[in-house]
């Protein structure tokens, strides 16, 4: 039995009078793929900005592993397990990919000044601990040979798996990915499609996808949500949301 | 050698000797911007306490009947880079750090009154005039013909010489290897990113302060003994120049601070040079007015990007 891993309540998130998400649930249990769906403007990342502290929700929970995070500050979530990446790339474009790998295993290296200084044994072992970390990722995601190469030089498809393998030296528990298909080739999704369900089953993490390419989510999605003008219109399996009439209905229209 | 040309020889010794200084305090305005993005105008009164610090602690040096010059410079850098860096750490808690994520202009004004603050402050409990030490380092090396003209290169510019280059070197290698270093650079790329990584970024624009203030504190302790004479006022003058140094080069960027500083200085002492000594400001800021005009992020500065 897989346990809950997220449990969103009745989130709600109002700028002025302005509802932007009302009242949506959301749950993810333990190595599950989420997708949210929905038209553009739906509020599919103010959901994500919720999650992660960007904003604080006007309303409603939001529980991680049976702890409440609502109204924490983004970086307390991100040392949670909860972590993100943003629908336009943002990798420190002017530093190598090894060393993007390194500064976000920043926290872990858990050394002073001091020892950094004098590169005390216990500091050696952890940085040497980081490097052999970020070295496998990029193994996992293919990148290891472009290591020392500046971020902002890889293709885009190289820089989006970049932006994956950093957030998962993190040590995530849930990766939460914003549109991260979006002007990628066919061949560079479907190396995403495979990296995506590779992180599930082999590195059994959850991950919680906002994705316009409908192939994609429903090709990998263990459950599916759909939000129409903030509102929650129907979640469910990829076969269930493919033959829902409201869901049909608020993306082409009514007939 | 002609006698004029060595004439520029001298001149371009004493411009690099000043634009050095100049430098290591333009670091420390570059760093901040490169990082928050702010100007901070208290950056100059910061090297002005690190100059008084350092006449302070040398008086007091030799009341106590120390000699020893090396060991006297050795403590006097210490102190001054330790109390400076702490007056840069409790200017960026006091007066910044609450302001954050406001208007731009309001962290400006903040420091452009930590600057007065600052300034009569010391005023205040050290006294509005001059104060002079006597030479501490004195004599140097004289080249050519004492006939018709002779170089001289002081020992003092030796010295700013060696610190500013030992302190350069050390500070390069700090960004590029260390730990923090990466910190810093990854905050100055997206400071928003980084702090989602977990790093605690107040820590790294701390420590950015605190880094400039050291420096600030270097430049204070070289120009203070080079001139023999420090006063409260002394920051704003050198802070502008400073900040200049910092804009020419190309404000966020380290080697351009550097670049910058040495041009401001060369270029100062050049006009000092063939025209009476008030125009070097004029044509400093001249040349700062035109660089400007046509290259508008500075020499190293890389043109900003649009964002999609």
């Amino acid at each position: 039995m897989s346990q809950l891993l997220l449990d969103v309540n009745g989130l709600t998130m109002r700028f002025g009078g302005l509802v932007a998400v009302n009242g949506v649930n959301l749950k993810v249990k333990n190595r599950q793929i989420v997708s949210v769906i929905g038209p553009n403007g739906a509020g599919k990342t103010t959901v994500f900005n919720c999650l992660s502290g960007f904003y604080i929700p006007t309303e409603g929970s939001v529980m991680l592993k049976n702890k409440q995070i609502a109204g924490l500050k983004d970086y307390q979530i991100s040392r949670k397990g909860l972590v993100r990446t943003f629908q336009h790339v943002r990798l420190f474009q002017k530093m190598t990919v090894i060393e993007n790998m390194l500064v976000a295993q920043h926290r872990h290296l858990n050394t002073n000044l001091i020892s950094g200084l004098f590169k005390t044994p216990n500091y050696r072992r952890l940085e040497q601990e980081a490097m052999d970390h970020a070295v496998h990722w990029l193994k996992e995601v293919d990148l290891l040979e472009f290591a020392n190469r500046e971020a902002g030089n890889l293709s885009y498809g190289q820089q989006r798996r970049l932006e994956i393998a950093r957030c998962m030296v993190t040590q995530p528990e849930l990766l939460m990915l914003d549109e991260p298909a979006a002007g990628l080739n066919p061949n560079e999704t479907k190396q995403l499609d495979e990296l995506i369900i590779k992180l599930r089953d082999e590195h059994e993490i959850s991950i919680l996808l906002i994705e316009h390419d409908m192939s994609l989510v429903m090709g990998i999605s263990d459950h599916i949500y759909v939000i129409a003008q903030g509102t929650p219109l129907a979640n469910g399996t990829a076969d269930e949301i493919k033959n829902n009439p409201d869901v049909i209905k608020a993306y082409l229209g009514e007939e | 050698m002609s006698e004029f040309s060595l004439y520029l020889l001298q001149q371009l010794i004493n411009g690099l000797t000043i634009g050095s200084t100049y430098a290591l305090i333009a670091i420390g305005y570059t760093m901040v911007y490169g990082i928050i993005g702010m100007i901070n105008f208290a950056h100059g009164e910061i090297y002005m306490i690190g100059s008084y610090i350092t006449f302070i602690v040398i008086a007091g040096l030799m009341s106590m009947g120390i000699v020893s010059l090396p060991i006297i410079l050795i403590i006097a850098l210490v102190v001054a880079m330790f109390m400076a860096s702490t007056y840069g750490w409790a200017v960026e808690r006091v007066a910044y750090r609450p302001l954050r994520g406001t208007n731009r202009l309001i962290p400006l004004i903040s420091a452009i009154g930590m600057s007065i603050f600052l300034q009569n402050a010391v005023g205040i409990s050290q006294g509005f005039r001059d104060v002079a030490l006597p030479p501490m380092v004195t004599g140097g090396w004289a080249l050519g013909n004492p006939a018709d003209f002779e170089v001289t290169i002081s020992y003092m510019q030796v010295i700013i010489f060696a610190v500013t280059f030992v302190t350069m070197t050390l500070l390069t290698l700090f960004i590029s290897k260390s730990r923090m270093g990466r910190a810093c650079r990854a905050c100055a790329e997206d400071l928003g990113m980084t702090n989602l990584l977990g790093i605690n970024t107040n820590k790294v624009i701390a420590l950015t302060f605190i880094i400039g203030a050291a420096l600030a504190a270097i430049a204070g302790l070289l120009l203070g003994l080079y001139y023999g004479v420090v006063n409260p006022f002394v920051g704003f003058i050198a802070g502008l120049k400073a900040f200049t140094a910092a804009v020419l080069g190309g404000i966020g960027s380290i080697p351009g601070a550097v670049l910058g500083g040495l041009i401001l200085g060369v270029t100062e002492a050049m006009t000092a040079a063939f025209f009476p000594s008030e125009y070097k400001d004029v044509v400093a800021f001249g040349l700062l007015i035109t660089i400007l005009l046509f290259r508008p992020s500075g020499l190293l500065g890389k043109p900003e990007i649009e964002k999609v």
